[in-house]
């Protein structure tokens, strides 16, 4: 945890539209995320939890996907024109600033794999989850 | 371990074989326990299913995660726990656990360690942060 | 602690086997199918109503608008996502998912 700091904030939210949080601390959240899209609205959660946070002045460690959340990271979806494109969110949030990485031991299993990623996700293993984790004040976790 | 390492829970509460969770965390709990952390892994809900003992998924065509139950010790995953009254709810009892390991210095076999409910909420308030599987 | 609940009580036993759990000082959100536990006047109502004597209670707005749910159990607050990361703020995090 530590006192908010303007360069910080402008890195993570790239707009320079914050809102102040109540306390004037900047947390450091890590989120998991363990399903995948659109058969569960975990990601849905997650990315409106992100949001909140960005606004709120907040800096987002990391997003780390696991289990069928690796899912999410795919450019191969190609959802309705009416629908939100998921993969898209994280690819934006990604260029944004955050780190948004798939598993790749869940990625291997389920075809998630470099040549398949949106733009601005990267795969790596578990051992980034465990620095993210260390790194941050906390941990939300969205699955089902 | 100092008593100022970052505390991580890993709670278990899924049925195995039925969804890939159980394997998957046990995936992410050698990894923690490679890195410099107060680790407790804590078996509670349908998650102490994973636990029992003479379970066989030879005949799905799954590999399974038994071995990997058994050698958790070994990988510096020391803490493991299981909650008492998920077991009780399941007509289960402590000795048809698996072992978790060996013990380094005896050798003898290690078993999760059985705590209350309130044993459980106290360990749970004390972490610095969990992860759910 | 902030416990977070998404399945309907109808469905899993997850809000039942996060009661046990939480402390004074604790804090309940419902979130997704959790929401469901929120409404007033079912079988399952009980559940919340339980909690809401030991722990506060907050239900995402954003999911009950979604479901359309209105009759809340009395005591039961409204969050919205800013809501969510202020609690996220004061507590750590178990999902009971």
């Amino acid at each position: 945890m530590q006192v908010k700091n303007a360069s910080i904030l402008n890195l993570v939210a790239g707009n320079g539209n914050i809102l102040r949080n109540q306390s004037g601390v900047v947390m450091k959240i890590t989120i998991l995320l363990l399903e995948s899209p659109y058969n569960h609205q975990s990601a849905d959660s997650a990315y409106h939890f992100i949001q909140a946070a960005i606004r709120k002045g907040h800096e987002i460690t990391g997003v780390f996907l696991y289990n069928d959340g690796v899912i999410n990271a795919t450019a191969l979806m190609d959802p309705p024109q009416d629908d939100r494109h998921i993969a898209s969110r994280w690819s934006e949030l990604g260029a944004r600033g955050i780190d948004i990485v798939a598993c790749i031991a869940a990625g291997k299993r389920r075809g998630i794999i470099d040549s398949v990623l949106v733009p601005n996700v990267r795969i790596s293993g578990l051992g980034q989850l465990a620095s993210m984790i260390r790194k941050s004040d906390r941990l939300v976790t969205f699955g089902d | 371990m100092a008593n100022d390492a970052f505390k991580l829970m890993i709670t278990v509460r899924k049925a195995p074989h039925g969804s890939i969770y159980v394997q998957e965390a046990i995936e992410v709990m050698f990894i923690m326990a490679s890195f410099d952390m107060d680790l407790s892994i804590v078996f509670l809900d349908d998650g102490v299913y994973a636990l029992k003992q003479g379970q066989n998924t030879k005949e799905l065509g799954i590999k399974g995660f038994s071995a990997s139950l058994a050698a958790l010790a070994d990988w510096d995953v020391k803490n493991v726990y299981v909650d008492g009254d998920s077991l009780t709810q399941r007509n289960i009892t402590p000795e048809q656990l698996v072992s978790v390991g060996e013990d380094e210095e005896t050798g003898q076999p290690l078993h999760p360690r059985v705590l209350t409910t309130d044993e459980l909420r106290v360990l749970m308030h004390q972490q610095d942060s969990i992860l759910s599987s | 602690m902030l416990h977070t609940v998404n399945k309907s009580p109808f469905d899993t036993h997850d809000l039942h086997n996060c009661a046990r759990f939480v402390d004074a000082g604790d804090v309940l959100l419902l979130l997704e199918d959790g929401v469901y536990a929120a409404q007033a006047g079912t079988v399952q109502s009980h559940l919340v109503a339980d909690m809401i004597s030991r722990c506060a209670v907050y239900a995402l707005q954003a999911d009950l608008a979604a479901r359309g749910i209105s009759d809340l159990i009395p005591g039961v607050a409204l969050a919205d996502y800013d809501k969510f990361v202020d609690l996220v703020e004061q507590h750590k995090v178990q999902a009971w998912l």
